[in-house]
């Protein structure tokens, strides 16, 4: 039957010559390909501590959580990044705000306990989608190794950016 | 043989020893170092600048890794694998003369441990019984993945000792002696013996690497197929004395190989600088050992540049192709020599 296409293209394997079956100039010519790469080409390793890969810019690390611009915690503990969450690895315990830290906090309730587990996120970046008050964002470095599991269970003195004036 | 003379071989065997040690020690390191450059990377550099204790600290871990000896295992046997696999490697050193004659005062230091006038033949002996140490291990180890892997390593190493020897006859009836001293001495300055047997050269090396187990006739530790070949069961040191083996293995073929093709420790114009006759001496020493490291540095850029030969492809080459052309080679060398002299 003739093919509709013309894009057939009938493959024979052709029996290897002499040359080819000798293996030796094949051999010698991947050495000389090695060779190259040995003493030429660049290694394209990162050292990773010392040395850090660039990131692009809507690259997605660790979290933090935002201040507004009198350095107060934006996070009203509204829950809606822990409901957003795929992997539900956010948890938080919200507390009302007392008088006399107003400085502190900016709603009239905030985060007391604010804890995202690190083994269990994703880094999709739906919390800081769903967040209305532009508090959390995954702007940070790498989240870095360690031991043991409840090591990776970041709380607040991890997560919350540093103060303004400090 | 005087008292002198005896504490003075024993000196030089421990030299010889612990100088094979430590090149194999660091060919480990060269390996991954090489290993790297060939594939754009950087290899082993945190322990010590640019990673130079990375073989101290190989060596550490091994002896602290747990020693498991499996229940079914020939117990016996098991621990005599490896042993006889580094034992057997560690002594083909004897008779390679890593240079001409010292001159200490009167005394005159030979930097060979031993001339025997069989020298090749003991070197194919030691190499044959190599094969025991991976043998015996495999089958002690009583899984099947070590067995297959023994049995690959015995078939391999017997089909390639015979086109290793040919190759090797035709090169004895162009030198007429069996002793490397003599072998080494004949190629003086620039008539290195690959001049007159390229062919045979050629072959040679081909075995050698198949003899060292060394990639692409890796087979016997063939980890796609094999899980780890021969070694499967083994851990702790025992692995580290198989994997040693290997190194110092390559170390004393490619000192052969220096020495019986490319002139040992004879260098161009050796007599016509002008120089006493124990700077030549350490001068043909270091043209050794530089000889010597350009083969290991060959046999790793061999082994970063070609896949595995098939099991059934190897068969093939070393019968049908490696065999006919060492027969080949020694009817040429016959012809040759009868027509011109």
């Amino acid at each position: 039957m003739e093919a509709l296409s013309n894009k057939r293209k009938v493959l024979e394997a052709k029996p290897l010559n002499i040359w080819e079956r000798a293996y030796l100039p094949a051999i010698v010519k991947g050495m000389g390909i090695t060779l190259k790469h040995f003493l030429f080409t660049k290694a394209v390793t990162i050292s990773y501590p010392e040395q850090k890969r660039e990131f692009s810019e809507n690259f997605r690390g660790m979290h933090s959580l935002k201040r507004d611009e009198h350095g107060r915690e934006r996070c009203t503990a509204c829950g809606l990044c822990a409901l957003s969450c795929p992997a539900e690895a956010i948890t938080m315990i919200s507390a009302e705000r007392k008088p006399g830290e107003e400085n502190l906090y900016r709603e009239e309730k905030y985060a007391a306990v604010y804890e995202i587990n690190m083994l269990r996120c994703i880094f999709c970046g739906l919390c800081e989608e769903a967040c209305p008050k532009e508090a959390i964002y995954l702007d940070g470095d790498i989240v870095p190794s360690d031991y043991l599991r409840k090591d990776f269970i970041y709380g607040k003195d991890k997560l919350v950016e540093a103060p303004l004036n400090q | 043989m005087g008292t002198t003379d005896i504490i003075v071989k024993l000196i030089l065997i421990v030299v010889i020893f612990l100088i094979s040690l430590v090149v194999a020690m660091y060919s480990t390191y060269a390996e991954r170092k090489i290993a790297a450059f060939f594939q754009d990377r950087l290899g082993p550099s945190r322990a010590g600048p640019f990673g130079i204790l990375q073989p101290v600290a190989d060596g550490t871990k091994m002896f602290l890794k747990e020693e498991i000896i499996p229940a079914n295992s020939s117990k016996f046997l098991f621990i005599v694998g490896p042993s006889l696999a580094i034992m057997t490697a560690c002594i083909g050193s004897a008779v390679i003369p890593w240079g001409q004659t010292l001159k200490i005062g009167t005394y005159v230091l030979d930097l060979q441990v031993t001339d025997i006038n069989v020298g090749i033949l003991y070197i194919f002996g030691v190499v044959s019984l190599g094969v025991y140490g991976v043998m015996i291990g495999g089958w002690a180890s009583n899984n099947k993945y070590s067995l297959l892997g023994a049995i690959r390593a015995a078939s391999q190493n017997i089909s390639y000792e015979i086109a290793m020897g040919l190759s090797i006859i035709a090169l004895l009836m162009t030198t007429g002696t069996l002793s490397l001293k003599e072998i080494a001495a004949q190629q003086h300055g620039w008539h290195w013996n690959v001049v007159y047997q390229p062919l045979g050269f050629l072959i040679f090396i081909i075995c050698a690497f198949a003899e060292t187990n060394r990639s692409p006739f890796d087979l016997p530790e063939c980890e796609t197929e094999l899980v780890g070949g021969y070694h499967t069961e083994y851990s702790s040191m025992k692995l580290g004395f198989y994997l040693f083996a290997e190194y110092i293995n390559m170390f004393i073929s490619s000192a052969v190989m220096a020495t019986i093709y490319f002139g040992g420790y004879n260098f161009p114009f050796m007599h016509s600088l002008g120089l006493s006759s124990n700077w030549v001496t350490i001068l043909g020493v270091i043209a050794l050992f530089a000889k010597i490291f350009f083969f290991i540095f060959f046999f790793m850029w061999v082994r970063w540049t070609i896949p595995r030969f098939r099991y059934d492809q190897l068969m093939d080459l070393g019968w049908k192709t490696l065999i006919p052309l060492a027969i080949a080679n020694i009817v040429i060398t016959g012809i040759v020599m009868t027509l011109f002299k």
